[in-house]
């Protein structure tokens, strides 16, 4: 199948020798790959940043899931952020919020869009809602700006993993954070190659980073890492603007993170066996959640 | 190149908690209905890996029943399915194995009814994606690579020849096929990989042929 980019490398060059934005890049393929029109494939993806607004919403009137582990937080974030004295500065918290607010309504079983996942999926929505207020886009950027993640969260995905059972956690909310960084990046009228480190920088920061579910539920400690992807994501789309770069490549860090999935014992990918779910406290909320016994029909 | 369209990681639109196990799982579901042809009168559903650890915190059974009762990942449904299943007379069991697979996120469906009973691997690869990599014991070895159908039908002369003049009809090029059979003269499967896109219509036309029983996507 003929593609426009296979890894970051060709995706940048194409874009600073054609002189167009990644997210052109992104839509161009899709329209080849596709066979589909430009109109189609925006009218989709307008859907989906549909769903991710509604979500936000939701998730910042509160929600608590069933388990009642989570839920709430967001709008903690949001009413602290109202006081007017936060130390990491409104933007920063505006996004983790909305981050948070959107795995919150994930957790609760609502409608979201994963980016690149389900467990993921706070990170691109709450940080493009939080330099929306900064950056005061067109509805078309934001659309660009799923795109723009989108291409770099489809060279992670065939070339390394988004799968938090296949790569732990690096894999999900890394991906997530580094493809948000990216974006942002464009959106702020960075260059194609500040993308690419912004990318790599913040994934980096994530490398090792396993997938330890309490109860195997996408709660504990899933929502606050997607708060913690969104301001890795924002401090590092401010580095790669300000002229700082990655000293390994972008496509060897995507590498180094399939390595490290691939090493990484089962009991820290996904399987609620390891790292927090393993400790007294993790064991415990699952035995008071699921009764102590997981195995059977029905529920 | 598994993943193909800036869809498959911006999307799918989706009732939570994951992607793998919950969105997956549905789709798992519903391709093994799709398959089977009709809604089945009761399933066994065999979990893997992750799949078998986190099943129940995932809500990846109540997303395979979702599926089997033709759920889409999207459809707000998927939370009452096992209400739904009762109402609908779907009987269904969940057996968790501690078996190794190839994959974390593996499930083995198997339904049926009072007419014929089916068997289907699925595999969860990650933000909703997923792979059907066997099929009543035949194993269906794809490469991920390209779109794939799986065509099941009577082990008839013609058979073959038909379903690739209706792909070259609509100019879809094949890169791959294999075709097995149970038994001579008795249920034959083909499995086609392709460098297009095979569309609705198309899939209606290759149902229509002689000696087809069914026809399903298998890989976008």
């Amino acid at each position: 199948m003929d593609v426009l980019f296979r890894n970051v490398k060709e995706l940048v060059e194409r874009a600073e020798n054609e002189d167009k934005l990644i997210s052109e890049i992104m839509i161009e393929q899709e329209m080849l790959i596709t066979q589909r029109s430009r109109e189609e494939i925006m009218i989709q993806m307008e859907r989906n940043l549909t769903v991710m607004e509604e979500a936000v919403e939701k998730g910042l009137k509160g929600v608590h899931s069933v388990s009642g582990l989570t839920g709430g937080d967001a709008v903690l974030l949001q009413a602290y952020i109202e006081k007017g004295n936060t130390l990491s500065g409104a933007l920063m918290l505006d996004a983790v919020s909305k981050a948070v607010a959107t795995n919150e309504v994930n957790a609760a079983m609502g409608t979201i869009c994963a980016t690149p996942t389900a467990g993921s999926a706070g990170v691109v929505p709450g940080t493009l809602f939080a330099v929306k207020n900064q950056l005061n886009p067109t509805r078309e950027q934001m659309i660009r700006y799923l795109f723009t993640s989108g291409a770099f969260g489809f060279v992670v995905a065939n070339n390394a993993s988004i799968s938090g059972a296949a790569g732990g956690c690096q894999a999900e909310v890394g991906s997530a954070a580094a493809m948000a960084s990216a974006a942002i990046v464009e959106m702020a009228g960075g260059t194609p190659q500040q993308s690419s480190e912004a990318f790599a920088i913040t994934m980096k920061n994530m490398l090792g980073l396993v997938c330890d579910p309490v109860a195997g539920l996408v709660e504990v400690p899933c929502v606050k890492r997607n708060a913690m992807g969104a301001s890795n994501a924002v401090v590092a789309a401010d580095m790669a603007l300000a002229g700082v770069t990655s000293r390994i490549p972008c496509d060897e860090v995507i590498g180094a993170m399939f390595e490290i999935g691939q090493s990484m014992p089962s009991a820290l990918k996904e399987t609620a066996k390891g790292g927090l779910a393993a400790t007294p406290t993790g064991k415990w909320l699952e035995s008071k959640i699921f009764g102590g016994s997981v195995v059977g029909s029905g529920r | 190149m598994k993943f193909k369209s800036v869809f498959d990681i911006i999307g799918p639109v989706m009732i939570g908690p994951s992607s793998s196990h919950t969105a997956g799982a549905a789709r798992i579901g519903r391709v093994a209905r799709d398959l089977f042809g009709r809604q089945p009168e009761w399933a066994k559903i065999h979990l893997y890996g992750s799949f078998a650890e986190t099943y129940k915190g995932h809500s990846t059974d109540v997303a395979i029943v979702g599926g089997l009762l033709d759920y889409d990942t999207d459809d707000e449904r998927i939370k009452t399915s096992f209400e739904e299943a009762a109402e609908a007379g779907m009987e269904f069991e969940f057996i968790p194995e501690t078996g190794h697979t190839d994959h974390p996120n593996t499930a083995r469906v198997v339904v049926g009814d009072s007419r014929s009973e089916m068997s289907m691997v699925g595999i969860s690869i990650g933000g909703g994606k997923i792979e059907i990599t066997e099929l009543n014991g035949f194993p269906l070895r794809l490469s991920g690579n390209h779109p794939a159908i799986l065509v099941v039908h009577d082990d008839r002369s013609g058979c073959i020849a038909n379903v690739s003049n209706c792909l070259y009809k609509y100019d879809i090029n094949i890169g791959h096929m294999e075709v097995s059979r149970r038994q001579k003269g008795e249920m034959a499967l083909m499995v086609i990989e392709v460098d297009q896109t095979v569309d609705r219509a198309i899939m209606d036309e290759l149902r229509q042929l002689p000696n087809i029983t069914q026809v399903t996507r298998i890989a976008d």
